[in-house]
Order: C-alpha cells, then sequence, then structure tokens
C-alpha cells in the first residue's frame, strides 16, 4: 500500500496538465472543481500510503521509491525518488489535507475573479511543487520541491500582477528567498564534497562515522542551511518579505504563507536532524534566531491594524516557535506545532478572508466591530482558532507549544535555554493578546462599519464555511496526537520518535524521559496563566476600557512607533544593503559599461570610420598623385638600402 | 684632355640641356622637337661607347619614328595650343624636392660603387663590329624574347587600330 | 677617363629631368614625352654597363626596350586620341573620375 506514495505528488501534476491544456475551455466552476479533486485525490493517495506505512514496524518505517537516475556524473549521481517516512507522512498528510480544504474554499473566494482558471493552475503547481519536497529522498528533489515552491509564492503573491504592489511584494519574496536559497546551495555543495552524495539515507547514515560533534565543516554546513530556512520560513533576518506576501489572495496567505511553504524551512532542518545534532553550535544559533524572531514578531503585531499583517506576522512568530524547538532538539515537537499551526492559522486566514469578502474588501480593523452577529460561523471558527493559538487548553495550540516550551526549559544549552524559555512565555503572552485584540476588534464591540459596506455585509456561502468548520475542528481536536507523554498514549512521539531518537544528544528526546512529573505540571500551569492574563488584558483594553489604549499609545509612542513600524527592519535593509547595491550598480552601469565597454566599441567603430576618412583622401583621382607616391616609395627604398 | 672627353662632355651637357628644356615648354611642339635634339645626343653617347648599331636605331626608331608619330598627333588635333591656365602640377614643390632626393641618393649610389660584381664572364669572343656583337647574343640567348617582340608589336598594331577607330556618325 | 660612374651620374640627370616631367607637367603628351626620356636614360645606363663590363646583354636589352617603348608610345597616344575625343583637353587633371 505504501506504493500509493507515488500517486500522492502526480494528482496535483495531472491537475496542472489538464488546467493547461483545458481550462480556457472549461466553466469557472468546473476549473475549480478539477483542482480541488487532484488535490483530494492526492490526499486520499496519502492516506493509504501512510496506513501502508503504519503497518510496518517501528523503528523500520522507511519506504524509499525511486523511480529514475536523474543525473548522473561522473561518481556523482541524483535519482528521483520518493522517501516514505514518519516524518514525510505528516507532511504529506497536512499539506495534502489543508490544501484540499482551502481548494475548496477558494471557488468561494476567488469567484469572478478574471483570473481564476490561472489561480488554480498555480495552487495545483505549488501543491505538487510542496509535494516534492517533503517527499524527497534526497536534497536534490527538496531543492527542485523548494525552488517550485518558491516560484509558486512569487506566481501567486503577484497573483494581481497589474497593482504595483502586488507585483512587488511577489519579486521581494523571490529575490531575499534567493539570499536564502544561495546558502542552501553552499550548504549542499559542501555535502556533495564531504559524502559525494546528496541522498538522504546516504548522508544521514556516513554522518556520524565522517564528522565528530562540533566539526567545524558540519556546523557550517547546517549554518548554511539555515540561511536558506531563514528565507523560505520567514525567519531573521529574511522574514520581510512575508509580511508584504498579503497582497496575495487570502487562500493563497493561507495555503502557502500559513500552512505549508513556510514550514519548509522547519522540514528541512527536521530532515537533516542527524547534521544538526552533530553541530550544537549550530542548534544553538537556530534556537536564537528563532525565539528573538517569535518575540520580535509578536511585538509588531501588537499595533498592526490590518488584520492579514497582524496575522502574518503572527505565522512569523509562530515559525520562530518551530525553530526554537528545533533548536533545542525537540523536532517531533517542532513538527506537532508545524500541524496545528497549519490547522488554526490556515483557519484565521481564511476567516480573514471571510470577512474581508463580506465587507468588500476592508482590512483594516479600525474600520470593523461588532461582526459577530452578522457573520456567525466565521466568529466562532475564528474564535476556536484564537483560542487554539493563544495556547487554551484542550486545543491544539496549547499541546504544541507546552512542549516546545517545556522542551525549552529543559534543555542542555547552560543557562541559555532559561533566558530562551522566558521569551518564549512572554511571547506567549504578547501572542494571546494580539490575537484577541483582533478578535475584539473585529468581531466585537460596536460596528464601526460605514453603513454602506454595513447593508451588504453578510455570511459567506457554505464552500467558504464548511472548510471554515473542518479547520476548526481539527484545530480543537488534534492536539490530542501529542498530548503530554504523562497520559502514556503520544501518538505524534510514538509515530516520530524513533526516527529522531537515533543521534538525539541533547534536550528534547532524551531528556523527556528524565524529569518531573512536578515540573511538567507547572510549566503547563505557567503556560495557561499567561494565556489567560494576555486574553484578560486585550479584554479590558479593546472592549472595557479603550481609553487605557490611547493613553499607552501616547505614554510610550516611543514603543508604540518602534513596533508600528516594524522595528524598521525594512529602512534598514533600504539604507544599508539595497541602496548601496544600486548606487553600486548604478556606477557599474554608467562606467564599465557605459563609458568602458561602450565607449571601447563605439571608439573602435568610430576609429575605423575616421582612419577610413583619411586613408580615403590617398585616392585623389590624379594620376600624377600616384606617380608621386611611386616615386616616394622608391626614394624610401633606396634610403633603407643606404644603411 | 683628350678627345673623347671632349665630346663626352658636349654630348652629356648637350643631352641634359635639351631634355631640360623638352621638359618645361608649353607648347608640345617645341618640346617634341627638343626630346628629338636629346635624342641625337644620346646616340653620340652611344657611339662612343661603342654601341654604333643602337645608336643608329635610336635615331631611326625613337627620333624618327615615335617623335614623328607624336607630331602627327599633335598636328591632327590641333592640340599645340597650351589647353590648361597653369602649366605646372599643383603638386609641383613636393614633387620637386623628392626628385632631388631621388637623383641624390642614386648618384650616391652610383659613386659609392653599390651595384659591384660579380658579372657574367664575357661569353662570345670580341667581336669588331658592334652588329656582330649583337647580333651574337640575340639570335642565340635571346631569341625567344625577340620572336616575342614582334608578337607584341602585332598586338599593338591592333591595340590602336581599335583604339583609333572612328565610331558610327562621327 | 670617363669611367662607368659619369655615365651612371648622367643617366640618372636625365632619369630624373624625365622624372620631374611625369610629375610636374599636366599636358598629358609632355608626360608621354617624358616617359620616353626615362627610357633613353635606362637604355644609355644598359649600354655603359655593357660597354664597361664587355657583355652584349645590356644592349640587346636596350633592342628590346626600344621596341616596346615605341609600343607603348603608340598605344598611349592612341588612348590620348580617345580621351581627347570623349573630354575635350589634354589636362592630366582632368582624368580623375577615379577619386575616392
Amino acid at each position: 500500500m505504501t506504493e500509493a506514495v507515488v500517486l500522492v505528488p502526480l494528482f496535483p501534476a495531472l491537475g496542472v496538465l489538464l488546467n493547461l491544456i483545458f481550462s480556457r475551455r472549461m466553466s469557472e466552476a468546473a476549473v475549480g472543481i478539477m483542482a480541488c479533486a487532484s488535490v483530494g485525490a492526492s490526499f486520499l493517495s496519502a492516506v493509504v500510503a501512510v496506513f501502508g506505512l503504519s503497518q510496518m514496524e517501528a523503528g523500520h518505517r522507511a519506504v524509499e521509491t525511486i523511480l529514475y537516475q536523474w543525473i548522473g556524473s561522473g561518481k556523482f549521481s541524483a535519482d528521483v525518488g520518493f522517501l516514505l517516512d514518519p516524518l514525510s507522512s505528516v507532511m504529506i498528510l497536512v499539506v495534502t489535507g489543508v490544501a484540499f480544504l482551502i481548494h475548496v474554499y477558494s471557488i468561494g473566494y476567488m469567484h469572478g475573479d478574471p483570473g481564476v482558471r490561472r489561480f488554480f493552475l498555480y495552487m495545483n503547481l505549488f501543491v505538487f511543487a510542496m509535494l516534492l519536497l517533503v517527499l524527497g529522498n534526497s536534497y536534490v528533489i527538496l531543492f527542485v520541491g523548494w525552488e517550485g515552491v518558491g516560484l509558486c509564492s512569487y506566481l501567486l503573491i503577484g497573483f494581481w500582477y497589474v497593482k504595483d504592489s502586488a507585483a512587488n511584494a511577489g519579486q521581494k519574496a523571490f529575490v531575499v528567498n534567493r539570499i536564502g536559497d544561495f546558502g542552501f546551495l553552499l550548504g549542499m555543495l559542501l555535502i556533495i564534497f564531504n559524502f559525494g552524495t546528496l541522498s538522504f539515507t546516504k548522508v544521514f547514515a556516513e554522518a556520524p562515522h565522517v564528522f565528530n560533534s562540533g566539526d567545524f565543516m558540519v556546523t557550517l554546513i547546517t549554518l548554511l542551511m539555515f540561511l536558506g530556512a531563514t528565507g523560505k520560513s520567514a525567519q531573521l533576518p529574511l522574514y520581510i518579505w512575508l509580511p508584504d506576501a498579503m497582497e496575495g489572495p487570502t487562500p493563497v496567505s493561507a495555503l502557502i504563507h500559513a500552512a505549508t511553504m513556510v514550514t519548509a524551512g522547519v522540514y528541512m532542518i527536521c530532515r537533516s536532524h542527524v547534521l544538526y545534532d552533530l553541530a550544537p553550535a549550530s542548534l544553538v544559533v537556530v534556537a536564537t534566531v528563532g525565539c528573538l524572531t517569535a518575540f520580535l514578531a509578536g511585538t509588531i503585531a501588537l499595533v498592526q491594524n490590518d488584520i492579514k499583517r497582524v496575522l502574518a506576522y503572527s505565522t512569523v512568530s509562530q515559525l520562530g516557535y518551530m525553530m526554537l524547538a528545533a533548536g533545542v532538539g525537540a523536532y517531533t515537537a517542532a513538527i506537532f506545532h508545524l500541524m496545528t499551526h497549519a490547522f488554526f492559522k490556515a483557519l484565521l486566514f481564511l476567516g480573514a478572508g471571510s470577512v474581508i469578502h463580506a465587507l468588500h474588501e476592508e482590512q483594516d480593523i479600525r474600520n470593523m466591530g461588532g461582526l459577530r452577529k452578522i457573520m456567525p460561523t466565521t466568529y466562532k471558527t475564528f474564535l476556536i482558532a484564537s483560542l487554539a493559538i493563544a495556547g487554551i487548553p484542550p486545543l491544539a495550540g496549547f499541546m504544541s507549544k507546552d512542549e516546545i516550551l517545556y522542551s525549552t526549559f529543559n534543555a542542555g544549552m547552560g543557562g541559555w535555554n532559561t533566558i530562551l524559555w522566558s521569551l518564549g512565555i512572554f511571547t506567549a503572552f504578547l501572542t494571546a493578546f494580539y490575537m484577541f485584540r483582533l478578535v475584539f476588534k473585529t468581531f466585537h464591540g460596536e460596528c464601526r462599519l460605514d453603513p454602506e459596506r454595513k447593508k451588504h455585509a453578510h455570511e459567506s456561502p457554505p464552500v467558504v464555511t464548511i472548510p471554515l468548520v473542518a479547520l476548526a475542528f481539527l484545530s480543537a481536536v488534534g492536539g490530542f496526537l501529542g498530548i503530554p507523554i504523562f497520559l502514556k498514549y503520544n501518538v505524534m512521539h510514538n509515530w516520530m520518535g524513533p526516527l529522531f531518537a537515533k543521534v538525539a544528544q541533547h534536550g528534547g528526546e532524551a531528556a523527556h524521559a528524565a524529569h518531573s512529573l512536578f515540573a511538567e505540571l507547572s510549566l503547563m500551569g505557567i503556560s495557561v496563566v499567561v494565556a489567560t492574563s494576555g486574553i484578560l488584558l486585550a479584554l479590558i483594553i479593546i472592549l472595557f476600557r479603550p481609553g487605557i489604549a490611547e493613553s499607552i499609545r501616547q505614554n510610550y509612542s516611543g514603543l508604540y512607533n518602534l513596533f508600528l513600524n516594524k522595528w524598521w527592519v525594512d529602512e534598514m535593509y533600504n539604507a544599508v544593503v539595497i541602496r548601496p547595491l544600486w548606487a553600486l550598480s548604478g556606477f557599474f552601469w554608467t562606467e564599465f559599461d557605459g563609458k568602458g565597454i561602450d565607449g571601447t566599441l563605439h571608439g573602435i567603430a568610430n576609429g575605423a570610420q575616421v582612419s577610413g576618412g583619411w586613408l580615403s583622401r590617398l585616392q585623389t583621382g590624379f594620376i600624377q598623385n600616384y606617380a608621386l607616391t611611386m616615386a616616394i616609395g622608391v626614394a624610401v627604398i633606396m634610403i633603407l638600402a643606404l644603411f | 684632355m683628350g678627345l673623347p672627353e671632349i665630346f663626352f662632355y658636349y654630348f652629356a651637357i648637350m643631352a641634359v640641356v635639351t631634355a631640360g628644356f623638352a621638359v618645361t615648354r608649353p607648347n608640345p611642339v617645341y618640346s617634341v622637337l627638343f626630346l628629338v635634339a636629346c635624342f641625337f645626343h644620346v646616340a653620340g653617347l652611344f657611339v662612343l661607347l661603342g654601341a654604333e648599331f643602337l645608336a643608329a636605331l635610336q635615331i631611326l626608331v625613337q627620333a624618327g619614328a615615335l617623335m614623328v608619330l607624336y607630331l602627327f598627333v599633335v598636328f591632327l588635333f590641333n592640340l599645340s595650343e597650351a589647353k590648361s591656365a597653369r602649366v605646372v602640377h599643383r603638386q609641383a614643390g613636393f614633387a620637386g624636392i623628392v626628385s632631388l632626393i631621388l637623383v641624390a641618393l642614386m648618384v650616391i649610389f652610383s659613386v659609392q660603387g653599390v651595384f659591384r660584381g660579380p658579372f657574367r664572364e664575357l661569353v662570345r669572343p670580341q667581336t669588331t663590329d658592334n652588329v656582330s656583337f649583337v647580333a651574337g647574343s640575340l639570335f642565340t640567348d635571346f631569341l625567344l624574347p625577340f620572336e616575342l617582340a614582334s608578337l607584341v608589336l602585332l598586338v599593338v598594331l591592333f591595340g590602336a587600330i581599335v583604339l583609333g577607330k572612328r565610331e558610327e556618325g562621327e | 677617363m670617363i669611367g662607368l660612374t659619369h655615365y651612371l651620374i648622367l643617366s640618372a640627370i636625365l632619369f630624373i629631368i624625365g622624372v620631374m616631367g611625369v610629375l610636374m607637367r599636366r599636358n598629358i603628351i609632355v608626360i608621354l614625352l617624358s616617359i620616353e626620356l626615362i627610357l633613353t636614360s635606362v637604355n644609355l645606363n644598359l649600354i655603359a654597363f655593357s660597354h664597361f663590363v664587355n657583355n652584349p646583354t645590356g644592349q640587346v636589352f636596350v633592342f628590346f626596350v626600344l621596341t616596346i617603348a615605341a609600343a607603348e608610345a603608340a598605344l598611349g597616344l592612341a588612348i590620348l586620341v580617345t580621351l581627347y575625343k570623349n573630354l575635350e583637353s589634354i589636362n592630366v587633371d582632368d582624368v580623375n573620375q577615379l577619386k575616392g
């Protein structure tokens, strides 16, 4: 049954092909149904394949299917193949499942848009590329998928390319990702250099024999690949593209920039855990970067007024949590959070899309309010997702986030991990606060809509709300897949533990065994208290005493402006990196290209023409001039003969 | 100063003088006549050098035939009036300088004896008169060029007729 | 004693006079005459060498030079006549259609 894994990327690819050939003649609805069907079929294949995998003995759950040899160059060869193991199985289920729901949602959301066929083409292409990324059996296939999702991200962010801001956002995303990919490629090249192959099974089998823990080379490799992860997963310093990516249609934001593509970096690190476990220094870097990103993005999300921006920065923040988990060696926790985050973040975005559509493209939360009566289903699902992300038990977010914080607390980083943990806890507080600020401002209170919009505001059609409900269900119960270990049956750990157990050296997996029940419960308690207080604070400030918000804004205007302006990171990049590069390019253009190369070429051409002009004066047409020339020639020869 | 020397200097100076005049007269008829005189003196020089046959040839062919031909053309087309505003070409000055340089060079070469041997040994025994001296070599070693020369003359004959033909209606 | 050098210098002078005539006169007839002069100076040179080296080759050469000089003069005049018929001028400056 695991052979079905081949069908998983095949169906979306088929969808792409059919869309390319036939979509012109198909109706809008038919195109949408075809796209959903291909992803749905992919999901079913994934279920079958994973079920087949589960029938296998734990600890040996790895099925490598090689289709054909793609590159054969001397000693280096790369195959096109798929590796189905616990890690990739979780990923394909999440990707295809969430993607299916979002495709269904898109039928309603993109209704009437002139580019809807193109939309579904890109969406299917994206799913295909993402599946390649997570199913690939080597860094080569992973990278192909990596670039593919980058391309689709660009295409979909700039979907409404007529709009300047959308086109620029797409370009920004692609360029920033490119910078990360540069690091990733260097890392891959170093792997080839050290291992002679990029195949996962071979590299990870040999790594402990080739490298010692803490070797410079393996640290370099892992850091370079992490650079790629910061680009794709929007961490410091390359997160800047994600907020701008909100220019794309909301389903795109939900699928790509919340649930799937941005998790590629996390997946990659978890996949390469063998290498990362051999480079503790890199892991510290990963954890620190992740934690800082989470904190930074959380502060920015506090004060944003565009509903999608808040969610975008929230995504960056939650990705930081995933990186933090990976950095402390808790790979299972990272993937668990990835899964739950996919559920509730996709739901949040889809809910936001529902609101935006209902309010006729209004996105500023200051102009919303009181929508819970007008759009009850959207409100309820949104609320569930917000509770999940804030970390309220027993919803999904609580389980995953708590596990991350617990692992961080227990990690063996000589005290640094405690600082990270406190920052993480504080960010959890921020998360709860800004999410419920969003909820209260959008759905509660008095309605600040302008009257025209209010008249036409209505709940979205079922094709939109049904996916919302499905995701809400998953956000609610998804957490039970990873309930804390003391309750004995932890699906996630049983499923993925053996995969990560092999080279685990510090933190995460090993530490789970040796701890006290008391520590775990009290940490859990702290998380809950922090989350609840965040919600209460939001309740007070936003709903009951709006004046406090105003006074805070005025008294702490420095901080407020810092957060509102995103810590001026974009501006700083502009000044430090972009302007000098532009100036340098301009300089090269005018000096070397303009004067140098063009000048030389023009000069040569000009020279030829001028010298031709001179020489043509020799041909006067007068015979005696020619005779004189001959006489001069003879004289010259005679003079030469004299000496 | 013996007689040969006097004759040499006479012939030489007269040749140069008449040549100079020939080249500088505006009226082409005068030029032709002066050139005829020059040829006579050059023929004298030939005689001094023991080439009587060639001296006779020089007078017969060059002075007699060629110069008469030139005179024919000049008179036939009434070219005796100077038809150009300037006698001397614009490039004359520079040409003069170059010419002077050339002559200086040539004199230097001659004086320095640049053209030194090895000269070919005498092939035929000494004979008393010039005709047999020339003929001995002409009809043996240079027989082919001799025949070809007659061919050349034939071709020139054709050429001149073709070029000088009257067009229809002229 | 009149030696080879005297004759060489003399022929050089005659040669140059002819060259000057070619380079400096505008009347085509005079140019052609100057060419005859050049050829004559060459003849003188050849005969001088022939005499002083005691070799008939020089004189044989003069024979041919005379022939060719005659041929060239005839053709030159024929061309001159044609030119005159077309251009109405025997000024060499008017024959400049190959000016580039």
